[in-house]
């Protein structure tokens, strides 16, 4: 059973995640996104970018492992062998560049247990080393209830 | 080419259809970090009761999302994106992989907090005839 009093709570601040152009033209090859911006430093600039611009949803992934190091802790009770994706949704203050460093604070919003399942919502809040806002991404998580 | 300024409710986006193989779900398996053996490894996704190994839920919805920012031609264009995984989409050992539907909607035009013209757009993810995303809205700022 997933420990309740985590909710409203939210975890210590990330180390900074360093975003680089490499792994920026890696992501967007992954997903097939070609625009120019996401690869050439020269055409994000004409844009108006300081850098190359990272694909939207690079913003969730980046949350990925922080997520999994909570979840995998076995203080929470999470069962994260038997865990599915419900859903994800992202916010995007400001696109995600070359260069930024970005930290993410995890916020557990909810959890409940319905039929057999549990469902944990986290929100992560990503900003730059500066605290202004860059993304907010939701994830909503669903795991077998142990019968 | 698309006059973003005639933009309005109802408005269908260009279709996109694309294949996705296992040698894709690698690339993203090693991109993204994600290398849960579900989406490379037949044995594991038959040992958890998947009828074979399936794409990231992840790649599924970055993939849709590019109906969107391809649309008005800019990936820095995106200001929300909200999907469910309803439906896992399902990869074979083969050349041609699976094909994924992607097709969108205007489903209203406002304008933005810096006065920016906001499309909201309902994105249908289909594979095999069956939508795999529910709920999937994008909201993109339109060029001009």
């Amino acid at each position: 059973m997933p420990d309740e009093s985590w909710v409203g709570r939210s975890l210590e601040p990330s180390e900074p995640y360093q975003v680089s152009r490499e792994k920026i033209r890696e992501f967007a090859i992954a997903v097939g996104e070609h625009s120019r911006i996401c690869h050439e430093v020269a055409a994000a600039r004409a844009a108006g970018h300081p850098d190359v611009v990272a694909p939207p949803t690079f913003a969730a992934t980046i949350t990925m492992p922080l997520m999994e190091s909570f979840l995998r802790d076995p203080a929470f009770g999470w069962d994260y062998s038997r865990m599915v994706h419900g859903d994800q949704s992202i916010v995007l203050h400001r696109p995600i560049r070359g260069g930024d460093e970005l930290v993410t604070v995890v916020h557990v919003d909810d959890l409940t247990t319905r039929a057999g399942s549990h469902m944990l919502t986290l929100r992560c809040e990503i900003a730059d080393v500066d605290g202004g806002a860059v993304a907010t991404t939701k994830a909503m998580l669903v795991t077998q209830a142990a019968s | 080419m698309t006059d973003f300024s005639a933009v309005a409710k109802g408005d269908e986006l260009p279709p996109l259809i694309l294949q996705v193989t296992r040698a894709d779900l690698v690339r993203y398996a090693g991109a993204s970090g994600d290398f849960n053996p579900i989406h490379w490894n037949d044995r594991t996704a038959a040992a958890v009761g998947l009828p074979g190994v399936i794409a990231h839920g992840m790649l599924t919805m970055a993939l849709a999302g590019r109906l969107v920012t391809g649309w008005v031609g800019d990936p820095a264009a995106l200001r929300s994106y909200g999907v469910r995984f309803t439906r896992p989409v399902v990869v074979p050992d083969d050349d041609e992989g699976a094909t994924l539907e992607l097709s969108g909607k205007v489903r209203d035009v406002v304008e933005g907090e810096d006065g920016s013209r906001i499309a909201k757009v309902d994105v249908t993810a289909k594979f095999d005839g069956r939508t795999v995303l529910g709920r999937a809205a994008a909201e993109v700022a339109l060029p001009g």
